[in-house]
């Protein structure tokens, strides 16, 4: 007995080691990507080469915050892209000349997202196929409104994302304010277990008596609000919108949270990962940028960035299986 | 509860069944796999609707009955299949069972009450409440889904329902949950007991209630029942005069398998002989089911510890992990591991899938109306045993068997053990880890396990309770 006794502090220590090294892998990928800047280009970490950097990284972190939420409940958002884009049309036109209407369309959006959850929820469709569906909805009404480039960003969205904050750099700034709402809402309150646990077992959470259509409704409802707040952010650092500004965030998105330490199943999934994976993904381009690497080998690049930390992720989950 | 209906399509699983439980008392609930206790313990909890049932609580008839309800009125279910989220912490797996503990603190007071029940049940359990319930292990995970169904926050625990709960812990451990529940019933609650282990509800329960076909064939007080009777009324065979095999093993067979513990300190080795049943004992999670799969490794010539001449099949423990397909028909579920024995040219052959799934119907009994029917729509003891059609239906020359009769009723067992010694006569090899003493009695040859290294080896002449258990923690004692 003594000999399991002795055995089992130290298997558990070796457990613990590993999950905090598999925790701090995004931040681990983020510093090394921040060094490499550093060390090819000293003079780019100062408070204006990172808010140069950074720039277009709120709206990222948005939408990866907003992807991890429907991914909590192991679906995938593929349509927060054109949404994200369709809501930069809003804001430049609609919100910029009647800010009331313009309020009540991007509220009646999220409300279209948890109408999605439900219906998803109730008929047990595949959430892929059904925003998929949404990604060509969102894209057709985003011409529709403006069939080619221009709009106006409302002037208070332009003076807040172009704000400068003393010290450190609004960019982060921002994403330290995303980072820790997400985090106490989903990983701290009472309400974000059941959230959580909803992805890991639902049927568990069902028989505890939750109701899962309401989980799947305000999960899809905060996916919906943070692809809003993604739009306003976009539009009001481009001042002005097009109708296929936001295609590419859909991806990001993805890539954003699953660098962050998400999974596609299994409710596994990490705010402050997600915050740190979506500026990992922003600042790669940049490190790509000093290296010469022509914008043609970016998102190759970038892929391959991907692959690296999640090969990373599995020799370390790995290590855990044989030890 | 009376008159309780519930039918799935044209299977009858509930044929009007009246249970009364008073406080104060411990049912012991027995019958076949698919007589229906599952489902009838869904019922009491709410999680299923019945098609029809009156059912009251504390003299007052409930309508509208359903998991809110159950919840309210003090009614908790450990469930066979474990009904946990492995991605939250033990505290956060408190939690989600309690609507009350919210607000501020809540996470540390999850922890505490949970902590608290696993100490007053498990005193040993050694789990930390803030581990992901997923890093930990299935006996864990079963000690805490446990301890969580005896919390108590705002609505009082009346009748806890227990559907399996020894599967997947070792003796010791059931031992401090049955002593537990006599505990717990002497101070007013009341229990259902779900149990194959005939022993245990003996032991345990004050009443035994059996259960055959969606009915109640008989109940009463369990100092009337003995082993005999309550294996006569679930309508199963008669206890086997069941080891009466004489051993028939020529010492000259030629080794199959002869394999050496990772964590062996000396040099014993594990050999099996063509033709033998080996049995791996132990108590749970000492390392049978890890040299099991080196046995699965070395076949593959993958092992250098491992000398394996046969090909291998695997009879998982874990249906629903390491099992089934559950999306795959019965059919497909057993014809998997023989797909090279189907192949016409470079396609599958459908028919010759279809025949061995037939095949193996009839000589295993799967009670289903359709092999074509999925996987899941069968109960747990007739998925085990598509899992036993898919390894002795394979060329497999040695079957593994990582204690796959978990949660098995007892006719299916016996049915099992006949084919096993049946397939071992005919030159086939069986390594068989098992956490059941009566399955040892089986065996040709023992090996007990203690840490991951074998202590001890018996042949069936020498096997006996209490030597396995006494080589179990033999080495416990020395070290």
């Amino acid at each position: 007995m003594t000999q399991s006794i002795a055995a089992l502090p130290e298997r558990r220590q070796l457990r613990q080691a590993r999950r905090i090294l598999r925790a701090a892998l995004p931040a681990l990928s983020l510093a090394i990507i921040v060094l490499g800047i550093a060390w090819l280009n000293p003079r780019a970490i100062s408070y204006f080469g990172l808010t140069l950097m950074l720039n277009l990284a709120v709206p990222v972190t948005l939408a990866t915050i907003g992807q991890m939420f429907v991914m909590a409940t192991n679906d995938l958002d593929l349509s927060i892209g054109t949404f994200v884009g369709f809501v930069g049309c809003v804001t430049a036109t609609v919100l910029h000349d009647d800010p009331v209407l313009g309020t009540a369309i991007l509220a009646g959006c999220i409300g279209v997202y948890v109408l999605l959850g439900a219906v998803i929820y109730l008929r047990n469709l595949p959430s892929i196929v059904m925003t998929l569906g949404m990604f060509f909805v969102w894209q057709g009404l985003a011409i529709l409104l403006l069939p080619k480039p221009g709009g106006h960003a409302p002037d208070w969205l332009k003076a807040l994302m172009n704000s400068k904050t003393p010290y450190v750099p609004f960019p982060i700034v921002a994403a330290v304010v995303i980072a820790a709402v997400a985090y106490v809402g989903l990983m701290q309150t009472s309400y974000g277990a059941i959230l959580r646990g909803a992805g890991g077992n639902a049927q568990a959470v069902k028989r505890a008596g939750w109701s899962l259509l309401k989980v799947k409704m305000l999960l899809y409802g905060l996916t919906g609000f943070c692809g809003v707040l993604a739009g306003l952010a976009l539009i009001g650092l481009t001042t002005s919108a097009d109708a296929n500004l936001g295609n590419g965030y859909t991806l990001l998105s993805i890539a954003g949270a699953i660098l962050g330490g998400g999974e596609f199943v299994g409710g596994r999934v990490s705010p402050i990962g997600s915050v740190i994976g979506a500026f990992t993904l922003t600042l790669a381009g940049s490190l790509l940028n000093f290296m010469h690497i022509s914008p043609d080998w970016q998102v190759a690049a970038q892929g391959g960035i991907l692959i690296a930390v999640l090969a990373a992720r599995v020799l370390i989950n790995r290590g855990g299986a044989t030890s | 509860m009376r008159g309780a209906r519930k039918a799935f399509g044209a299977v009858k699983a509930l044929a009007g069944v009246d249970l009364a439980i008073a406080p104060h008392e411990c049912v012991g609930l027995i019958g076949h796999n698919g007589a229906g206790k599952s489902t009838l313990m869904h019922v009491l909890a709410g999680t299923l609707t019945p098609d029809e049932a009156d059912i009251s609580v504390g003299g007052e008839p409930q309508d509208g009955y359903g998991v809110a309800s159950a919840h309210r009125l003090g009614i908790r279910c450990v469930f066979q299949e474990l009904s946990l989220c492995p991605n939250l912490t033990v505290a956060e797996n408190a939690r989600v069972l309690h609507p009350a503990l919210r607000g501020f603190g809540w996470r540390s007071r999850a922890g505490a009450l949970i902590r608290a029940k696993l100490d007053e049940i498990f005193p040993d359990h050694g789990i930390p409440e803030d581990a992901a319930v997923g890093d930990l292990s299935i006996g864990k995970r079963q000690m805490i889904e446990i301890a969580r169904a005896f919390t108590v926050t705002t609505a009082p625990v009346r009748l806890v329902i227990l559907d399996e709960p020894t599967s997947s812990l070792d003796g010791h451990t059931a031992g401090q949950l049955f002593s537990y529940i006599r505990q717990a019933v002497a101070g007013g609650l009341s229990c259902v007991l779900i149990s194959h282990m005939l022993g245990e509800i003996l032991s345990t329960s004050d009443r035994v209630v059996v259960m055959r076909d969606g009915a109640v064939v008989i109940g009463g007080p369990t100092a009337t029942f003995d082993r005999e009777k309550l294996v006569l009324a679930m309508g199963g065979a008669e206890t086997h005069a069941a080891a009466a095999a004489p051993v028939r093993l020529p010492s000259s067979a030629p080794v199959i398998v002869r394999i050496r513990p990772e964590r062996q300190p000396d040099g014993r080795d594990l050999v099996a002989q063509k033709g033998e049943i080996v049995g791996l004992a132990g108590l749970a999670g000492h390392g049978q089911t890890d040299l099991l799969l080196s046995v699965f490794d070395g076949a593959g010539h993958r092992s250098r510890k491992a000398a394996v001449s046969g090909r291998v099949a695997l009879v998982a423990g874990d249906r629903q992990t390491d099992g089934i397909f559950p999306l795959w028909s019965i059919a497909q579920n057993i014809g998997v591991r023989s797909l090279k024995s189907f192949r016409r040219g470079p396609l599958l052959s459908s028919q010759a899938e279809t025949s061995l799934a037939e095949r193996w119907r009839q000589r295993i009994k799967i009670r289903t109306p359709d092999m074509r029917d999925p996987i899941l729509s069968l109960s747990g003891g007739n998925q085990q045993k598509a899992l036993f059609a898919r390894a002795l239906g394979s060329d497999a020359t040695i079957v593994l068997m990582d204690d796959p009769m978990r949660g098995v009723d007892v006719a299916t067992k016996l049915d099992v053990y006949d084919l096993v010694r049946e397939e071992a006569a005919a030159g086939r090899t069986f390594l068989w880890y098992t956490t059941e003493m009566d399955e040892l009695y089986h065996c040709d040859r023992v090996y007990v396990f203690r840490n991951g290294a074998i202590v001890a080896e018996f042949a069936r002449a020498d096997v006996s309770e209490e030597a396995i258990i006494g080589a179990s923690f033999l080495e416990s004692a020395a070290a």
